[in-house]
């Protein structure tokens, strides 16, 4: 087996390439890089549909597109972002650097890996076919019932979205599983818990979150389709049911999701202001039990979603009195970053200006999030376009800064080539004020009344010079996100070489080259603090982990997760299509699982 | 955030009621006013949050920015007394955010007081319906409650879920298909104020609006007795007879109630249709010219509307506007 | 395979783990608590929505409970030969394996028998799914379960088949121990259904 190996995978031998290679890689970079691309695809996508519901609103009474399409927009707008785009964007930072932080070859389960992303490509894929087989989801991406009933919904966008969220269910978990095992079980000698990055404190935390959370949104949904396709009364009220059993299932996942959301930024930025401040993080083991805090908090706080259903004093005062506790940890973190910057040296490059728009503008949407814990307050902000401005701050000045500040800081690790660093400018700064032209006056227009999810307002309330405001940073975004892409594909194809350590990091990913090779440490770093590369003595060791001893043998690439993702998907999708993809779906994915069991991994 | 605290003096300075009638910020009721002070609260504790994290990132960005000479960082990684202090600081902070809003929880969702109005607000596929069971009056799009009086409010739903909200009364409430939801408030200026349904409830969510009508006790007395009366009954031989005549034999009895003459109960009632100020959800003014628009073609104005074309000719939708805007 | 390709082998079996535990080991514990969660919020919803139906039949119209507590007694019996077979595997005692491995998968298989059982009584009686909130409640919880009896079964029989064809020496015990734990969480959803759905009144 040893001459196999040697002659299979001996190390430094060329890269192989073309679209099979893609297919069948069970290669942890290659696979987050395959996250990337299509995640910022969707993310494109989900931008776009957001200009269109941004145009439809720049005067009152607009005909710009009808109320359906208006309804499927900002329903899959919101899917899009959060499934389709900020999840698996987290999901490619996890791929690609957990095994390079933590010293690792590959993740734990290199073939369930691959398997995880075709599955939320073809899930990707499958969600967005509704909007040509008779139309998009149209439901809100929170599907409250009873409105998703067949009696109020006939049509197949529910479907689809029900569906949908199911495989991509599929990915999420097996991503999140393959990452608790192999960030527990694959770190490199001396690599103890507390001298594991945050980002890799991040993942670990929101991998655990998937897993504990996903199941809730999988029975809701399971029930949701029972009552679709086979006539049960889940959500039927005349039945005796209550609809309010799907918005507490719901948010029990979906509060939990807004940390999955979010940690993985937090996690990012922790990594980047200690670079450019030339400084360790301040307080590690505090923003890391604030982090842990926070995940564990998030399953006590999912009826704030709910303060407007008339849950009782008594749950209202709970669920607001947990919700500001958590606003603890949040602001102990943001205090602890600053400090990091504190008495530093900054180099103020492109990855460290996201970073400390992320600071900004989080806290931000943190603020605007403890207002409505109060849930008298609340009863004035929710459902109103104070709420949209919120989870704008926090997802887009939150988790997309925080995914922009990683894109530029780990873009030379993973091409070798650096990123134009005045594009970068240009493209934050126009990022910055865009986006707050487009959702700082959302504050406003909330408060005076203007509710979320209208296709549109009455002329006479003081919502139009507020919607036009906004409307123009969104149009302003866009060019903002075209900079970005235009800067990564020619830096992509020549960008000035980077070297391993081109910002100087503290962490073991940047003791290798760039980009990394297949097998990444040619002998398995030992690890003797928290930032290796920062101390002479350990710095040694690390970098000597770029020698090669004998022959590395590295998993041999497979096409059968590739064929049970495709097969689990058409299985799935069968209940909207017909057996006639069903069913041969699923002999794909018992064969695609079968050979996937029994082919040698070794 | 800080701009907030700028802005919200600005916007209560300038008349909010007449630039922005929908308003949260300009309450008009004890409920709404509750609110306000802790909306009050919050923003300054925004306000003094925010520009310490603002004030100290501009200071780090001006003192620690990298320039040619720059000392090395002393490798710091904790302190923790710093610790310490700034995980009491916002623990304090929202102690004293916490407690006001726990007493307001309790004392705005208490029980309504004595001698309370009760109106029953019904959530339709895409209208309220109004009920007033002790006055023996129902109406629709349009509510009207006397000043100085509470009002205890049930909420419910005919369909699916809507939520109930008046900015200038206060916070809103869901309308949840098997329950009954309640809220008081007691108003204390006169005037009439937008609300609307505030959760997602189908194609034309976006059209479900209403109105409320805040009058003096006397007026509020007389439009109950107005409303009470039965509806007018025209003049066989005149336009509006003809249109009477129509509404009895086509299907619009199916769905609407005038009393006496139909028991439809999926629309809204229409006995004093031509006494309210708005028509079709609250979406247009109700004027002979806008009821002629909507009668042509009630799913052209409001996508969704379960009203369907009637198909109706001219001649034919001039004579109901005629009835209908006789239905004082 | 060489001794220095075995020390550099990024994820192979042998390779010491930074915990110590197995990665697929581990894996597993983490799908069981996933798992959790999904029967978590199953029987949930079956006590939320216990005794809001506005027809019937009813659960304590229609649960035998003299037979539903032998088809649990025979569920937790199934725990107890399974863990003599992972037992007689550690031993790498193949033939014995075998025996343990069929006495498990036959008693997981009248379980399910007796489900299929009570499922068609109950169907007798008027209650499928559509009927109420009880139908649905009930045989999407426990449905799911059985077919969670349904995946066990069919894996311990790959098991004995494997036993069978000699290939399942004590080396492959870790195999046999990740089956058990599955089959041992399936047997402790039951007992959790059993009291919370069939005895709590």
């Amino acid at each position: 087996m040893a001459t196999t190996a040697a002659t299979l995978h001996a190390p430094a031998h060329a890269e192989p390439s073309g679209l099979w290679s893609w297919i069948t890689t069970v290669d942890h970079k290659r696979i987050g890089a395959l996250y990337g691309i299509t995640a910022f695809c969707f993310f494109l996508i989900g931008g776009f549909e957001a200009l269109l519901i941004r145009i439809q609103l720049i005067r009152p009474d607009n005909t710009f597109v009808s109320p359906d399409v208006y309804n499927q927009l900002f329903t899959m707008h919101a899917t899009t972002m959060i499934f389709l785009a900020v999840m698996p964007l987290s999901a490619s930072f996890f791929n690609f650097l957990i095994p390079l932080m933590i010293g690792a070859r590959d993740v734990a389960f290199p073939r369930l890996n691959a398997f995880s992303y075709w599955v939320f490509l073809f899930g990707a894929i499958f969600i967005n076919l509704s909007f040509v087989f008779g139309g998009a989801p149209d439901v809100g991406w929170f599907g409250y019932a009873n409105l998703t009933s067949k009696q109020f919904s006939p049509g197949h966008g529910v479907d689809f979205w029900a569906v949908g969220l199911q495989i991509l269910g599929v990915a999420s978990l097996a991503a999140a599983f393959n990452f608790i095992v192999t960030i527990l079980n694959l770190r490199a000698p001396g690599m103890r818990l507390m001298r594991m990055p945050v980002f890799v404190w991040m993942t670990l935390v929101t991998s655990f979150l998937i897993i504990l959370a996903f199941p809730v949104i999988t029975v809701a949904l399971i029930f949701l389709l029972f009552d679709r396709f086979i006539g049960t009364h889940f959500f039927i009220p005349s039945a005796g049911a209550d609809p309010l059993l799907w918005q507490h299932l719901f948010w029990l996942f979906g509060h939990p999701e807004v940390y999955i959301l979010i940690l993985p930024a937090m996690g990012i930025v922790s990594e980047v202001l200690p670079t450019f401040s030339r400084k360790p993080l301040f307080g590690y083991p505090v923003i890391v039990y604030s982090g842990i805090f926070i995940g564990f908090m998030g399953w006590g706080v999912w009826s704030h979603h709910m303060f407007s259903v008339g849950l009782g004093p008594l749950a209202d005062s709970f669920f607001a009195l947990s919700t500001m506790l958590i606003a603890i940890p949040t602001g102990v973190k943001i205090f602890n970053w600053l400090a990091t910057m504190w008495g530093g040296r900054l180099e103020l490059k492109t990855p460290m200006l996201f970073a400390i728009g992320f600071i900004i503008l989080f806290t931000m949407g943190g603020l605007s999030g403890f207002m409505h814990a109060s849930p008298p307050a609340d009863l004035q902000q929710t459902d109103t376009y104070f709420v949209v401005a919120h989870i704008h701050y926090v997802l887009f000045g939150g988790a997309i800064m925080g995914i922009f500040a990683g894109l530029y800081y780990w873009f030379p690790k993973m091409t070798g080539r650096m990123m134009n660093d005045r594009l970068g400018k240009v493209h934050f700064w126009l990022q910055l004020v865009a986006m707050n032209l487009t959702f700082f006056p959302m504050h406003f227009v909330g408060l005076l009344g203007m509710p979320r999810r209208v296709y549109t307002y009455g002329a006479n309330l003081g919502f139009n010079e507020m919607n036009f405001w906004s409307t123009i940073g969104a149009l302003l975004l866009a060019p903002a996100i075209l900079i970005f892409v235009y800067n990564w594909i020619t830096s992509w194809r020549s960008g000035p070489p980077a070297g391993n350590d081109p910002w100087g990091g503290a962490t073991l990913e940047w003791a290798i080259p760039s980009p990394p090779p297949s097998y990444n440490f040619g002998t398995i770093p030992e690890v003797h603090s928290l930032d290796p590369l920062w101390h002479k003595d350990s710095r040694e060791l690390v970098l000597a982990s770029n020698h090669v001893h004998g022959h590395i043998h590295m998993p041999p690439n497979s096409y059968w997760p590739f064929l049970g993702a495709l097969g689990m998907a058409m299985m799935m999708s069968g209940m909207v299509f017909g057996w006639f993809v069903g069913i041969p779906g699923l002999l794909l994915m018992l064969l695609g699982f079968y050979n996937w069991a029994f082919e040698p991994c070794h | 955030m800080w701009p907030v605290l700028a802005v919200l003096p600005a916007l209560a300075g300038c008349n909010t009621a007449r630039d922005f009638p929908q308003t949260t910020l300009d309450p008009k009721s004890d409920y709404a006013r509750a609110i306000q002070v802790l909306l009050e609260q919050q923003v300054f504790w925004v306000a003094v949050i925010f520009s310490f994290v603002l004030l100290a990132t501009l200071v780090i960005l001006v003192k620690f920015r990298a320039r040619p000479g720059s000392p090395e960082p002393k490798p710091i990684h904790g302190h923790t007394g710093l610790e310490i202090a700034w995980t009491i600081a916002p623990a304090v902070i929202l102690t004293l955010v916490a407690v006001p809003t726990v007493a307001t929880i309790y004392k705005t969702q208490a029980a309504p007081p004595a001698g309370s109005l009760h109106v029953r607000a019904i959530g339709h596929q895409w209208w309220w319906e109004f009920n007033y069971p002790d006055l023996g009056v129902t109406t629709g799009s349009e509510m009207h409650v006397p000043v100085g009086r509470p009002i205890a409010i049930d909420i419910e739903t005919a369909d699916v879920l809507h939520s109930f909200w008046f900015p200038a009364m206060g916070g809103k409430r869901d309308a949840i298909p098997g329950h009954v939801n309640h809220m008081f408030f007691t108003a204390d200026t006169t005037g009439t104020f937008p609300g609307q349904c505030v959760e997602f409830c189908g194609i034309s969510h976006a059209n479900m609006r209403m109105k409320l009508v805040v009058a003096k006790p006397n007026e509020f007395e007389a439009w109950v007795a107005g409303q009470k009366q039965g509806p007018a009954i025209p003049d066989s031989t005149s336009l509006a007879g003809a249109g009477h005549r129509l509404f009895t034999q086509s299907a619009c009895v199916a769905c609407h109630t005038i009393q006496g003459v139909s028991a439809g109960v999926i629309g809204p009632n229409l006995t004093h249709v031509g006494s309210r100020s708005i028509i079709a959800g609250g979406i247009y003014d109700n004027t002979p010219e806008m009821l002629e628009k909507w009668l042509e073609n009630p799913p052209g104005r409001k996508p969704g509307s379960l009203m369907p074309n009637l198909g109706l000719t001219h001649d034919q939708v001039t004579q109901l506007v005629a009835y209908l805007t006789s239905l004082k | 395979m060489s001794s220095a390709a075995a020390t550099l082998a990024p994820v192979h079996e042998a390779h010491p783990t930074s915990t110590g535990l197995n990665n697929r080991k581990m894996v597993f514990w983490a799908f069981l608590g996933s798992e959790c969660m999904f029967f978590g919020s199953l029987i949930a919803t079956y006590l939320v929505y216990k005794g809001r139906d506005k027809v019937g039949p009813h659960p304590h119209e229609i649960f035998n409970i003299v037979f539903t507590s032998f088809s649990a007694f025979v569920l937790l019996m199934s725990s107890l030969t399974m863990v003599l077979a992972l037992a007689a595997v550690q031993r790498n005692n193949q033939k014995t394996a075998r025996l343990w491995l069929a006495a498990t998968a036959l008693l997981g298989m009248t379980f399910v028998g007796g489900q299929c059982y009570e499922f068609s009584e109950f169907f007798s009686h008027g209650l499928k799914l559509q009927t109420n909130l009880f139908g649905a409640t009930f045989y999407v919880l426990t449905g799911f379960h059985g077919t969670h009896v349904t995946i066990g079964v069919i894996w311990l029989w790959s098991l004995f088949m494997m036993a069978t064809k000699g290939k399942l020496g004590s080396e492959r015990a870790l195999d046999v121990e990740i089956a058990g734990l599955y089959w041992h969480f399936v047997d402790v959803v039951w007992i959790a259904i059993f009291t919370l759905v069939y005895l709590l009144q």
